[in-house]
């Protein structure tokens, strides 16, 4: 009974909110400092991040943390949902007239909605970021301009360290195949492998001349959203998982609400910099 | 007595004949309330003019008139036991209103608490989730033990008497905008899981009062804490949080 009792009770769906949630912001953490990189002014930016993002897409231990990012957004979806058809349901009748901003906070009383609208956030980022990293054919591999004798030359770098010509590529002695691979044209033998290059992705995606500030403008909202989302939420989590003592709730507290403030703000910082900043 | 003064107030009430029937809210008119009367004196007022005026009075719960049995109810002018803080309907002022204010009169909404008649509802959920666990079992057929034999930490023995001070009057899931009863379970789970004399049966009893707490329709608690605020007795977010753990450590077992 007890354990049955485990996936379907009001307040075992409220552990799993709690734990999915928590597991988020982790991600979250990690996610960001991925992020800052782009802010990076060294010339080696570009290729520092897309070493990074090779290495978030190929190693075994953090792809083991990605399907579970993946399936704690999913649950924490569906159990949110779930949650909040039941409730609505618990109130047949609404209020003629109701005040609820006398006893809680905004933030509090809208967490489905805002909920939803990062749900959709999640998944235009994942069509605009994720899939092109993924799954995109056409994905452009990262070139370096390199001064050779007073003529600039066009190279793409290797996983190896090594360089590559743009020109043997475009002359068609060196052919690219599988996405990231280079072949030798002649023995049909990989040579090398080059590196996706998401960090131009990303510059272009924000820097679009039609709609590069809109991206920009709707990447802030859906930051400012989540804002409020952990605002609540973060604490919230420590009260379901039964963790409230008066010794430690301000500490949670005051930690929620920095969290809540300042994460989503440094993600918002990045797309603004690379509209506006960025050359 | 020299503060005391009459106001003229509109009333707008939740009137329902019965359980089947569909309600809406009736609009009256009541002159001369003193601001010394009680909320529940002035819906007594309204009454015997009603009664003048061969109507039907409005059906409202209440009982000990002093803040201490729950029975009282009412979602005034928005809030559960209206405006004022940490009290009862029968322990509000009409002094809280003034003249010519417009004041709503709803009864508790939750599908656990179904309306029988005008602001009357049925609370009964409460009784059966206590049934299921809400108890200590003590052989009292003449060997009563000693009331100090067991000594209970000075800390605990308060929190568990300030989780009993719950009246189960309802504020909280009437509050709760998913109608939901956590903060009374909590109250009611904590007060025993606290003391040694509860702790024999703690496992069981969490998990079967959950259990019937589910089962009677209540939603789940997402933590806004409006029910905390609006508690008459002061219940604390904390004894949810002590459910929670304790039903995590029953589940496990
Ligand atoms: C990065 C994304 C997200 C993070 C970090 C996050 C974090 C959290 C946290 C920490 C909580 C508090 C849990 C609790 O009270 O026990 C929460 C609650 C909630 N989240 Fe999210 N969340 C995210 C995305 C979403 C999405 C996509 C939805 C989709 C519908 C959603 C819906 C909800 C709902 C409805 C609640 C309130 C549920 C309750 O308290 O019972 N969240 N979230
Ligand atoms: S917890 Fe407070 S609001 Fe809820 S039933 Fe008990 S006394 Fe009433
Ligand atoms: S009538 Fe008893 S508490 Fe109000």
């Amino acid at each position: 009974m007890a354990k049955s009792a485990f996936l379907k009770s009001s307040i075992a769906k409220k552990y799993w909110m709690a734990l999915t949630g928590l597991f988020l912001c982790l991600f979250l953490t990690g996610h960001l400092l991925g992020n800052l990189q782009l802010l990076s002014t060294s010339k080696d930016a570009a290729l520092h991040f897309n070493q990074y993002a090779l290495f978030m897409t190929t190693n075994p231990a953090v792809k083991i943390l990605s399907y579970l990012t993946y399936i704690s957004i999913i649950f924490h979806a569906i159990d949110g949902i779930v949650l909040t058809v039941q409730n609505r349901k618990a109130r047949p009748v609404r209020y003629v007239m109701n005040k609820p901003g006398k006893n809680t906070i905004w933030a509090s009383r809208n967490m489905a909605v805002l909920g939803t609208i990062i749900l959709v956030f999640i998944v235009t980022h994942m069509v605009s970021f994720w899939a092109r990293m993924h799954f995109d054919k056409a994905m452009p591999l990262q070139t370096i301009s390199i001064n050779a004798g007073g003529m600039p030359q066009e190279f793409y770098v290797t996983t190896d360290g090594g360089y590559i010509p743009k020109m043997q590529v475009d002359q068609g002695q060196i052919k690219i195949e599988n996405r990231t691979e280079f072949y030798d044209a002649g023995a049909n033998v990989k040579i090398k492998e080059g590196y996706k290059d998401l960090y131009k992705i990303t510059v272009a995606f924000f820097k679009q001349p039609q709609y590069g500030l809109l991206y920009t403008i709707l990447y802030v909202i859906s930051m400012v959203v989540l804002g409020f989302h952990l605002y609540h939420g973060f604490g919230s989590a420590f009260q379901s998982l039964g963790a409230n003592n008066p010794k430690y709730n301000g500490l949670i507290k005051t930690f929620g609400y920095a969290f809540a403030i300042i994460v989503p703000l440094l993600f918002a910082v990045i797309p603004v910099y690379i509209h506006f900043f960025i050359k | 007595m020299g503060s005391n003064k009459n106001i003229n107030i509109n009333l707008k009430i939740w009137r329902q004949k019965d359980a089947k029937s569909k309600g809406q809210i009736e609009t009256y008119k009541l002159d001369n309330v003193s601001t010394a009367s009680s909320f529940l004196e002035m819906l007594d007022q309204l009454n015997e003019q009603l009664i003048n005026e061969r109507k039907e009075p409005v059906a409202f719960d209440h009982d000990c008139r002093e803040g201490i049995c729950g029975m009282c109810s009412l979602y005034i002018n928005g809030q559960a036991h209206g405006p004022a803080s940490k009290v009862t309907t029968c322990q509000l002022h009409m002094r809280s209103f003034k003249d010519g204010d417009t004041i709503y009169v709803e009864p508790w909404r939750s599908k656990a608490f179904p309306v029988i008649k005008d602001l009357i509802v049925d609370r009964s959920a409460f009784d059966r989730i206590q049934q299921a666990g809400g108890f200590v079992s003590v052989n009292t057929s003449g060997r009563t033990i000693d009331a100090n034999a067991t000594p209970v930490p000075k800390h605990d023995a308060d929190r568990s008497f300030e989780a009993a001070a719950c009246i189960g009057c309802g504020a909280c899931v009437a509050s709760c905008k998913n109608g939901s009863a956590m903060l009374f379970v909590g109250a009611k789970v904590s007060q025993y899981a606290l003391l040694p004399q509860g702790k024999v049966e703690a496992t069981q009893r969490v998990l079967n009062m959950v259990r019937q707490m589910d089962e009677e329709g209540f939603g789940n608690c997402t933590n806004t804490g409006a029910c905390e605020v609006e508690c008459p007795k002061g219940i604390s977010l904390e004894n949810i949080a002590r459910m929670n753990r304790e039903y995590l450590f029953a589940s496990v077992k």
